[in-house]
This record gives C-alpha cells, sequence and structure tokens, in this order.
C-alpha cells in the first residue's frame, strides 16, 4: 500500500431515485469511502442507505451533481439505457 | 419434454429469467463436478488468473466452437449432455428459443474463497453488474443458462441479478457504477438449480466469504428458426382489464397482469416505458400486432386524424 498523503478523504455516495426531484424514492445506489475504513462493492447490501436524497442531505452529505434532464430523440422515445436520475454526494473526513 | 406455459413466457418476458430449483439430479451433479475438475490448492505467490488457467485447461469440459449446433455439441454421456435431455430443459430451450438452438459459448465460472486472493496478492471483491456480450438492439433474445451443480450459500456469493432490467440496451459493465438495485436477487440455492436468463439481463458474481470454491457454469445458445409460439400457447390473449379506477383486486395470473407487475427499482416514468417494451416483446413473441395490456401502446398508436 502507498504511503497515505496528508489532507482528508473524500468519501462519494451516489443516490439513484425514481424521479427527478430530490425527495423521490432512491431505486439504487453506491457508496466509495475514500478513508479505507470500508470497502463497499457490487451486491453489499440490499437496503439503501437513505429512504430518499432529501434524507441524505438532513444527514450531512453534500450534493455535487445532478444529471440533467434531456429531451427524447425522436423514433428512440422507448429506448431504454441507464439509470435516468443519478445524483452524486459527497463527505469529507478531515481537512482538505 | 415439458413446455413453458403462457404464464412463464409472460414471466420470463416481465423479468428477464426463469428459475428452476434442484432441477437436475443428484447423479447428474456428482458428474458435472467430477467432469469440472477441482481447483489446485491456493500456494503463496500463486496468481489466482494461473490458478484458474491451470482448472481450465485440466477440466474434462470440451472446448466448442461457436455456431455448432446445441443438442450435438456435448459428448454423449457426458453430464451437460445428460443435462440437456431432461424434459424440463428441453422443454425450456424450445419455448425459448425454438427448434434448432445453436451453440454460441459456455464457461465454468468458479469464484474463489478468501485465502486463494491472499495467496496470490490479489483482492476479494464481487463482481461489477452488468450485461453480457456488447450493446444489443435486437427485439429477439438468446438465452443463457445457468447451472448450479451444488448448492449454494449466501455467504459464498452466488450470482446476483436484477430482475426485470434485460430490455434496456446498455454497454456491458458501463453500468458497473451500479453498486446496488432495490429488488436484486442473489442466488442461493439447492444443487442442480437452473436459471435462464434473457441475454441483457443485468447481472454479477458475489464475492465468496466461504472456504470452499463456488462453482456455475454458463451456457450461450441463440435460435436459428422461429422464436414465436414455440411454447405451451394457451388462449387467445385476455380482453383488456379495466385500468386506474378499479374497485379491488384483479387476478394475478394474467398474462396481462404479468406483464404490469413492476420491479422495486422501476424509475415512475421510465417504469412506464417498461411496461411498453414488454408489450412489444409480448407482440413479437405471439406474432400478435395487436396485443396490448392496459392499453399502453393503443394509446399511442391511435394515428392523429381529422374526421370530417
Amino acid at each position: 500500500m502507498t504511503e497515505k498523503r496528508g489532507g482528508g478523504r473524500q468519501k462519494v455516495m451516489v443516490l439513484y431515485l425514481a424521479n427527478s426531484a430530490l425527495d423521490s424514492p432512491v431505486v439504487g445506489w453506491a457508496v466509495y469511502d475514500g478513508t479505507g475504513e470500508r470497502r463497499h462493492m457490487a451486491g453489499d447490501s440490499d437496503t439503501p442507505p437513505y429512504a430518499t436524497g432529501l434524507d441524505a442531505l438532513k444527514d450531512g452529505w453534500r450534493l455535487f451533481q445532478a444529471s440533467q434532464l434531456l429531451p427524447h430523440h425522436r423514433g428512440e422515445e422507448h429506448d431504454l439505457a441507464y439509470l435516468k436520475y443519478e445524483f452524486f454526494f459527497e463527505q469529507w473526513i478531515g481537512t482538505p | 419434454m415439458t413446455l413453458l406455459s403462457d404464464q412463464q413466457m409472460a414471466s420470463f418476458v416481465a423479468r428477464g429469467f426463469l428459475r428452476f430449483e434442484a432441477a437436475v439430479p443428484e447423479e447428474i451433479n456428482a458428474q458435472f463436478m467430477a467432469e469440472a475438475g477441482e481447483a489446485p490448492e491456493a500456494r503463496p505467490e500463486r496468481k489466482l488468473r494461473a490458478t484458474y488457467g491451470s482448472l481450465l485447461a485440466e477440466s474434462g469440459i470440451p472446448e466448442i466452437a461457436p455456431g455448432t449446433p446445441l443438442f450435438q455439441a456435448y459428448p454423449q454421456g457426458s453430464a451437460v449432455e445428460r443435462l440437456l435431455g431432461l424434459p424440463l430443459v428441453r422443454g425450456a430451450i424450445r419455448s425459448l428459443v425454438g427448434e434448432d438452438p445453436v451453440f454460441d459459448h459456455h464457461f465454468l465460472h468458479v469464484t474463489f474463497p478468501p485465502r486463494y486472493h491472499e495467496a496470490g496478492g490479489g483482492e476479494n471483491v464481487s463482481q461489477h453488474t452488468h450485461q453480457d456480450s456488447t450493446i444489443d438492439p435486437r427485439l429477439s433474445f438468446d438465452v443463457q443458462i445457468m447451472y448450479y451443480p451444488h448448492a449454494v450459500t449466501r455467504e459464498m456469493g452466488g450470482t446476483r441479478f436484477v430482475p426485470g432490467t434485460h430490455l434496456r440496451k446498455v454497454s456491458e459493465v458501463a453500468l458497473g457504477r451500479y453498486q446496488n438495485i432495490r429488488g436484486q436477487q442473489h442466488m442461493v440455492c439447492e444443487a442442480g438449480t437452473l436459471l435462464f436468463l434473457h441475454h441483457g439481463l443485468w447481472h454479477g458474481g458475489g464475492v465468496n466469504l466461504s472456504d470452499g470454491t463456488r462453482t456455475m457454469f454458463k451456457i450461450r445458445l441463440h435460435a436459428s428458426r422461429s422464436q414465436q409460439r414455440q411454447w405451451d400457447v394457451g388462449p387467445a390473449a385476455d380482453a383488456q382489464r379495466p385500468i386506474f379506477l378499479v374497485k379491488g383486486r384483479q387476478p394475478a395470473d394474467t398474462v396481462a397482469a404479468i406483464l404490469m407487475t413492476p420491479e422495486p427499482w422501476f424509475e415512475q416514468d421510465t417504469g412506464r416505458l417498461e411496461f411498453v417494451n414488454r408489450v412489444k416483446l409480448w407482440r413479437y413473441l405471439t406474432d400478435d400486432a395487436t396485443y396490448d395490456a392496459d392499453y399502453w401502446l393503443t394509446r399511442l398508436e391511435h394515428a392523429p386524424q381529422v374526421f370530417a
């Protein structure tokens, strides 16, 4: 393992919501812990960490990115691919 | 052979999988495990890739070229040949991909316990969730048979899959960012369990935290002839059922009810498009361009006209 640099560590949480409103229900989630305290991975939890995105804000997570709402291309209106309502949150542990 | 019912086919169209618990007799399971062979014990400094390569090289499971007729692919009397001859398996294959299916590829998936990773210096983590192959815009589908020749506990990881994701057109592991999705399932099963998957279903191998290896054998196959109306097709489609204002529970075992059952991860708007895409697939399989459930496609198909 490489020697740790000084400064804080970032924890990132990605929530996928049921619509574009932050207070809509969580349908998918991922957590990446830069402190190394816990190794999150695919399939490690069947229960969302928060019921909604708003609950994450109330618990101190800082929202730093949200997916855009994009128009649907003609002829491809029914095509589905990736989850649509993606919100990135962070917490800093220690001083950045 | 035992063909699938309308309800089983509708469930496959809606959810992308069918599960048959302990469907393969123990005798075939034991034969398969003997033919697959055992992984060499973990050794310090030995990379997992080398261990896996050695297991595959010494395994009794043959190399087979893609494009081989499925029922000629395996040596007579081998465990997989016997498995493919079971009436349930024959019937499910016939129902899903029709007559004369073709072998695409197979693989012996072995998931190793922690000591192998520690010995090789690698990290013991689950596989990222993905869709197999590559972006596949077809309406028709291939089938992947996942065979679990021994019992799988939760500690052993098991295949993780997300029901209902199969109709999304994504690019393999581009969705690896999604660690967990509501409604995901983990294969915990008895020996001899089979999963029949639509090729598009999102899935990944779980992390093995037990003391032993976990084995799963996958075969991908595709149709060479018609895929339409190959199952035990029942009476014509149900009449449209009342929607929105309903005064009680409606029957849950009709094709329409099965096709219109949402998954826990459905987004509120695109969940409706999932219904639309399920109806499109049911139309294709039944060769009935007028079929609809809950009016989703009929509503969209009213051509704008000016009535004189």
